[in-house]
């Protein structure tokens, strides 16, 4: 464990270093470019290799050529350049091959703004790419959360042959905290985790059959990844569940705005109204179980928070309410970065209204 | 008695080609399985296929292969190559992969040098497609996206990759051969294995343009596509050398 007092960019390469990750490939776009340039510098004293792409569609294929080696390899980017990655994310998930991609989510759409925002959540949860397949998707709201959940992601992404996304927004990736970072894995650790993929291209060797990995799909792959995107929302769902016991209005918001929406809730509470928090931890799977499972007897409204306009985390949340209250959204988009006293004065004035 | 000819070891024995027949994709097939089994590396080879009619190489060849993004190849190489520098890994793409959708990724890894060799097959049409223009269509030639034959004032000129790859400094070894005679045969396979031979040697980037036909696609017989090429592709795409820095380089 080392103490440091970092910039969300740096942390993110840093911790992927730790976690094993030996390949990186980016382009540069804003507001995310600490972190390629953190690999940069590292991640050859680390014995790894870092390519600066010539496109954000070179780079996310070389991550998944380096993946065919078996090696732990990342990419990040933000929206518009998220977008074009879409299609590797895509051959990604066919070819199930595992891989970390850091998405900082800025404004939209087109170039939108270099300011932060939440303006991609529903093309990160519902459709990154052509075809159907779905990725887990982490969605920290602090620096701390930031580096555990990109150390985690690369054993996600290993345990199911799978592109994992850590979503978060500009916010985080320029924000400095204090954190504590976990200890790096050593260079034996890091090769013997690339040797167990069996599945990895390496040459055939006589005797063995051939080993083909290709972006194609067939029903039966099909299938068996949905069968996987069901375990998923069996057992792999994460939320953090804020005061919602005795609530009558229950906030939702993900990332950095659910930082936001949790003062809201303590400054309410303080006035005496009964105001708790859902806070996704990761958004795919969504963890619909924490809306079902509430006393609707009790809550008067859900108030959604989201850094994005039209509301988009929304579609999930009236998945999980399914009708039994009404919900509501206080919203910036943009750039425009949910404050307290916004949300505040947007959460009171729905509530004045119940 | 030796057997002194053989299949190559990756192609495989219950295999029948689905290339059409005339094509000049079963001839590289084989240069290349013949070039693996002579400098014996098959257990370190890793092919990266295109998206077209090289796609079909995942049915034809026995060696580690990934069929990746179309224009891709050369991208996904080099991430690949960069993890693992010790095996052998070609791209194996066609005109419209490497030249018009992967034009970048192509140059960029020709630019940066990356220890890697590219055999692409130029037979100036998409094949796979059925029949579209391709960036190295023939002015004048007929396909289904240029009806009346290719209009230098709509489309502009073939556009020449080897040429282009030739302005760059990190390139080290570029030749266009052609499987259209027995003796250019032979040349393709010995360019193959020059090209392999630099990446073993860790001289960096190759690429080997094999200029080829396309019977169905072009509406012509296997034998008058040998006589178009003659006329056409070949005054238009001359074969040779166009670079050898291997012996420059330690």
């Amino acid at each position: 464990m080392s103490r440091a007092f970092v910039k969300g960019g740096d942390a993110i390469a840093e911790a992927a270093i730790r976690a094993g990750c030996r390949f990186f490939a980016g382009y540069p776009i804003t507001p995310q470019n600490e972190i390629p340039e953190y690999f940069a510098k590292h991640l050859p004293e680390a014995g790894g290799s870092f390519v600066q792409g010539e496109s954000e569609t070179a780079s996310i294929n070389m991550v998944f050529g380096a993946s065919l080696s078996g090696t732990r390899c990342m990419t990040s980017s933000s929206s518009c350049g998220i977008s074009l990655k879409s299609e590797g994310f895509s051959y990604l998930a066919a070819a199930r091959l595992p891989s970390v991609i850091c998405s900082v989510q800025r404004g939209g759409p087109g170039y939108g703004s270099i300011k932060p925002a939440q303006s991609d959540y529903l093309q990160a949860t519902k459709a990154a790419g052509n075809g159907g397949f779905k990725m887990i998707v982490f969605a920290p709201s602090t620096v701390q959360e930031t580096i555990d959940h990109i150390y985690e992601a690369f054993d996600y992404a290993d345990k199911y042959r799978n592109p994992t996304m850590v979503l978060l927004d500009g916010v985080i990736s320029t924000m400095m905290e204090p954190v504590v970072f976990p200890e790096p894995l050593t260079e034996e650790q890091v090769q013997a985790i690339k040797d167990s993929k069996t599945w990895a291209l390496n040459g055939k060797k006589a005797g063995d059959k051939k080993k083909l990995i290709t972006g194609g799909a067939t029903e039966q792959s099909n299938m068996e990844c949905a069968e996987m995107y069901e375990y998923w929302a069996e057992h792999e769902t994460r939320a953090e569940e804020y005061l919602v016991e005795d609530a009558e209005f229950i906030l939702t918001a993900y990332g950095t705005t659910a930082r936001v929406a949790r003062a809201v809730v303590d400054t309410l509470r303080k006035e005496g109204i009964r105001a708790g928090l859902i806070r996704p931890i990761l958004v795919n799977p969504f963890p619909y179980k924490s809306f079902a499972k509430l006393d609707y007897s009790k809550v008067k409204c859900v108030i959604d928070l989201e850094m994005t306009i039209p509301a988009q985390m929304i579609e999930d949340v009236k998945l999980g309410v399914l009708g039994k209250a009404p919900i509501r959204t206080v919203l910036r988009s943009c750039g425009e970065v949910m404050t307290d006293d916004f949300a505040l004065g947007g959460v009171k004035k729905i509530i004045e209204e119940y | 008695m030796e057997k002194v000819i053989k299949r190559p070891s990756t192609i495989p024995e219950n295999a029948i080609s689905g290339f059409c027949p005339g094509c000049m994709h079963s001839t590289v097939n084989k240069l290349i399985g013949e070039v693996l089994d002579e400098l014996n590396v098959v257990d370190r080879t890793v092919e990266i296929i295109c998206i077209g009619c090289g796609t079909l190489n995942l049915k034809y060849r026995e060696n580690d292969q990934a069929v990746v993004a179309h224009g891709r190849a050369c991208a996904v190489a080099t991430g690949y190559k960069r993890c693992n520098p010790d095996k052998l890994v070609f791209t194996y793409q066609g005109d419209g992969d490497l030249a018009s959708i992967g034009i970048a990724e192509t140059i960029y890894a020709a630019n940066r040098g990356e220890n890697i060799s590219v055999i692409t097959i130029n037979n100036a049409i998409y094949g796979m497609t059925g029949g579209q223009m391709a960036p190295t269509t023939m002015l004048g030639q007929k396909a289904t996206t240029c009806p009346n034959g290719r209009d230098f004032n709509d489309v502009g000129a073939p556009v020449h990759m080897m040429d282009i790859l030739n302005t760059l400094k990190a390139p080290v070894y570029l030749e266009r051969v052609s499987c259209n005679t027995p003796a250019n045969i032979k040349k393709t396979k010995a360019a193959i294995k020059k090209a392999f031979e630099y990446q073993l040697a860790g001289k960096g980037f190759s690429m080997v343009e094999v200029i080829s036909n396309c019977p169905t696609n072009w509406n012509l017989s296997p034998l008058k596509t040998l006589e178009y090429m003659k006329e056409h592709n070949l005054k238009e795409f001359p074969l040779g050398v166009v670079r050898d820095r291997g012996g420059e380089i330690k």
